[in-house]
């Protein structure tokens, strides 16, 4: 790629790079403690107590920081190709290096939809030549994301897509989605659902119950998501294939995937911050930043999908970033586009599960770097001799507030607007190279 | 008094003594229009904008004749759904109107929550007349007024509030309103037009029309819109009107001297009978519109009193 040689030479030749006094944290290895790395070539050369600082080395001295693999991203619109007035991959980039992350799975439900596999090559170059973000392309499920017929699955698996995922939308017929785990597994690739039944969910702004109904909005009950589940993982059964549900935020359906598990159908899931952080009261007066899809649920559903992030049912945390400009939010609320900006945010709103005592520190980091790394399927997440120094340094009790309009990227619309959250990026570094702090 | 907003968006949330306000205004503003005085200058120099993005006769020239009788310069702006195609927003027209300096802006608009939205952008007070399927808070008022006239209070009379309760801003502000000053509300319809947990609202449900409408007070019946059979909640207005129609034979429950309800317009044969629509001895359904315009001034008025007006420059 020119842009990214470019990169590379306008750069040059990196010094060692010694970090001290940090807190490492590894949930790979379960290392968990106070520990020295050293970075050279762009790679990680040493990990212990203690390492003699090599002539020349810059040396950064972390306060006590936890210096801990850079973020995994397993789920994030971009806005490029298509919406690029909402985001750019530049500026998606930009915010994703402020947020600590420096892996991102990029859905492919963008304008054209990533259905061909030169379109998966485009968005990995497209990727690298940032030089502060690795870009895993999605491939589309079916053409166009149409919901119709299949995508060329194995072309585009060959090419470089991770998994596969109609992104917003739901693979919707049950042949359609028995075809497409069917298929898919052939080539060892999970299909990643948006779990919501669209019959239930048409023309729907809010969860179904009192709240919507004061406000006058049309609801989308619940359950959508439990009987779009509930078929899936019969069918994951049926097929043998690997099925992925993607912001998953009831209990109900929490349940039927904490079951399945149990029975050793091959499922995962993800959840994203707003799930577990907000309750469907932040819509209050017509809030249409906090407009989600799916959207937010009652505070018990917002209890239980925490409680399935401590007990393990719940497999990774995703930033679920949709960007949004303000002509897409300044509507009537039931007019107004749905999604959050989310990757600035990712860390410090999953941190306060554990300053809530609900889980180790440990296991926040897992859930954002190893294990969406894994279910990936890709080398990235962990702290090792020999791999790329992709690293995130941060404060866990450092306070901060979120406000629209000073986010990193292009992006404003988040749905934590005037939320003080702790847990502050101090620095990251991909391969090696600091690209945030 | 109780205080009431700068903008009048919702009954909900508004306090026991700032609807007795609004109603006991209302009441004498009706004396006053029944006089024939009519000409009053509260609002003189004042401008009001009808804002519609609905079409609703009704509704719009209530508010005009309200406007005027209180001396405001009234304006009437109908925004067909086709010009917000043509790319302006909803915020956009709310600059259009600060720069006209606007001082009171009445809008209806088919989204919930639009009025919200434009009272957070314009100078203007807001008036709700109508989004969506939220909120009509004057409809609520000039309701309650007519069932004070008739009734001579509010708290204890049992309310149904019969039909599409679902789709109906106007049944959400009667209960809001009614349940606030201690009426015992019921909402009447079948299951697929009674909205979710709505007994939250305080309101007890029922689909039997004939066990709802037992020993009521008032009846008060909703539109049927055509589109709900499109859309499959309702099988025909046929067999709507045979389970859910107001007739002779359901109102027999109700008590004898029940009044008989609609916020207009009617669909005769689907909702109700005309017969009990202009029954003379029940149906007070005239009198609703002359409240309206006496409702409106109490509004419009109390709503100007309240303010701190912008000087324009």
């Amino acid at each position: 790629m020119s842009e990214n040689m470019s990169e590379n030479t306008r750069s040059g030749p990196l010094p060692d790079l010694l970090f001290r006094n940090v807190r490492l944290i590894d949930p790979a290895s379960g290392r968990d403690g106070a520990g020295e790395l050293l970075v050279r070539n762009g790679c990680i050369a040493d990990i212990a107590e203690r390492i003699e600082a090599p002539e020349g080395a810059a040396v950064i001295a972390g306060g006590g920081a936890v210096l801990c693999p850079g973020l995994v991203d397993m789920r994030a619109a971009l806005g490029e190709p298509g919406f690029e007035y909402r985001e750019t991959i530049a500026s998606a980039a930009a915010a994703a290096s402020a947020g600590g992350i420096t892996t991102l799975a990029a859905l492919p439900d963008s304008q054209p939809a990533i259905d061909d596999p030169a379109l998966v090559h485009f968005l990995r170059a497209r990727g690298a030549a940032t030089g502060r973000l690795t870009i895993l392309p999605y491939g589309a499920v079916t053409r166009g994301c149409r919901g119709e017929e299949l995508a060329e699955l194995g072309l585009l698996r060959e090419a470089g897509a991770v998994a596969f995922s109609d992104g917003a939308r739901a693979i919707h017929p049950a042949r359609l989605m028995r075809l497409a785990l069917s298929y898919a597994r052939g080539f060892g690739a999970r299909i990643v659902q948006h779990p919501e039944e669209p019959s239930l969910a048409a023309g729907g702004a809010a969860t179904e119950g009192e709240l919507a109904t004061r406000l006058g909005l049309p609801g989308i009950p619940a359950c959508a998501e439990a009987i779009l589940v509930a078929r899936d993982l019969r069918l994951a059964e049926l097929t043998g294939g690997m099925v992925h549900f993607s912001r998953l935020s009831t209990a109900e359906a929490l349940a039927l995937v904490r079951a399945a598990k149990a029975r050793g159908i091959a499922v995962t899931c993800d959840t994203a911050p707003p799930y577990f952080a907000l309750n469907e009261l932040a819509i209050g007066d017509f809030r249409s930043y906090a407009k989600l899809s799916p959207p937010l649920r009652a505070e018990a559903d917002r209890a239980a999908v925490a409680e399935a992030l401590a007990d393990g049912t719940l497999d990774a945390v995703v930033s679920d970033h949709q960007p949004r400009d303000a002509d897409d939010k300044r509507l009537p609320f039931a007019e107004a586009a749905p999604g959050g900006a989310g990757l600035a945010t990712l860390l410090a709103v999953t941190l306060a599960e554990y300053h809530g005592r609900r889980l180790t520190l440990s296991r926040v980091i897992e859930l954002l770097t190893i294990a969406p790394a894994r279910l990936l399927g890709v080398e990235a997440g962990r702290l090792a001799k020999g791999l790329p120094a992709d690293l995130c340094l941060f404060a866990p009790e450092r306070a901060w507030r979120v406000a629209a309009g000073a986010l990193p990227g292009k992006a404003q619309n988040t749905p934590f607007d005037g939320r003080a959250l702790e847990g502050r990026v101090l620095g990251t570094w991909k391969a090696g190279r600091r690209v945030f702090g | 008094m109780g205080e009431l907003p700068r903008h009048l968006l919702t009954i909900e949330g508004l306090a026991p003594p700032a609807i007795a306000h609004l109603l006991d205004l209302a009441e004498s503003y009706v004396l006053l229009n029944r006089s024939g005085r009519t000409e009053r200058d509260m609002l003189r120099g004042r401008t009001l904008i009808n804002l519609f993005f609905e079409d609703s006769t009704r509704t719009r020239t209530s508010f005009e004749l309200a406007g005027k009788r209180l001396g405001a310069d009234v304006i009437n702006m109908s925004v067909a759904a086709s010009s917000v195609n043509k790319g302006e927003t909803l915020l956009d027209t709310a600059a259009t109107l600060n720069a006209m300096q606007c001082d009171l802006l009445v809008v209806r608009h088919a989204q919930s929550g639009a009025p919200n939205l434009l009272a957070q952008k314009v100078d203007a007070a807001v008036i709700n007349a109508g989004d969506g399927t939220h909120e009509h808070p004057t409809q609520a008022l000039l309701d309650a007024l007519t069932i004070r006239r008739h009734k001579g209070r509010l708290a204890g009379l049992v309310v149904a509030i019969c039909g599409d309760v679902a789709h109906s801003r106007v049944a959400r502000s009667n209960i809001h309103l009614l349940v606030t000053l201690g009426a015992r509300v019921r909402v009447v319809g079948p299951p697929t037009l009674i909205p979710a947990a709505i007994e939250g609202l305080g309101v007890a449900v029922f689909h039997d029309m004939k066990a709802g409408l037992a020993s009521a007070d008032v009846v008060m019946m909703l539109r049927l819109q055509k589109e709900r059979m499109a859309r499959g909640l309702v099988p025909s207005a046929r067999e709507y009107f045979r389970f859910f129609g107001l007739d002779s034979e359901k109102f027999a429950e109700a008590k004898p001297d029940a009044l008989v309800m609609h916020p207009g317009p009617m669909n005769r044969g689907v909702e109700i009978d005309s017969r009990l629509a202009d029954d003379p001895a029940h149906s007070v359904i005239r009198e609703q519109v002359e409240m309206g315009v006496a409702v409106r001034m109490a509004v419009l008025d109390t709503l100007a009193r309240a303010r701190a007006w912008p000087r324009h420059v």
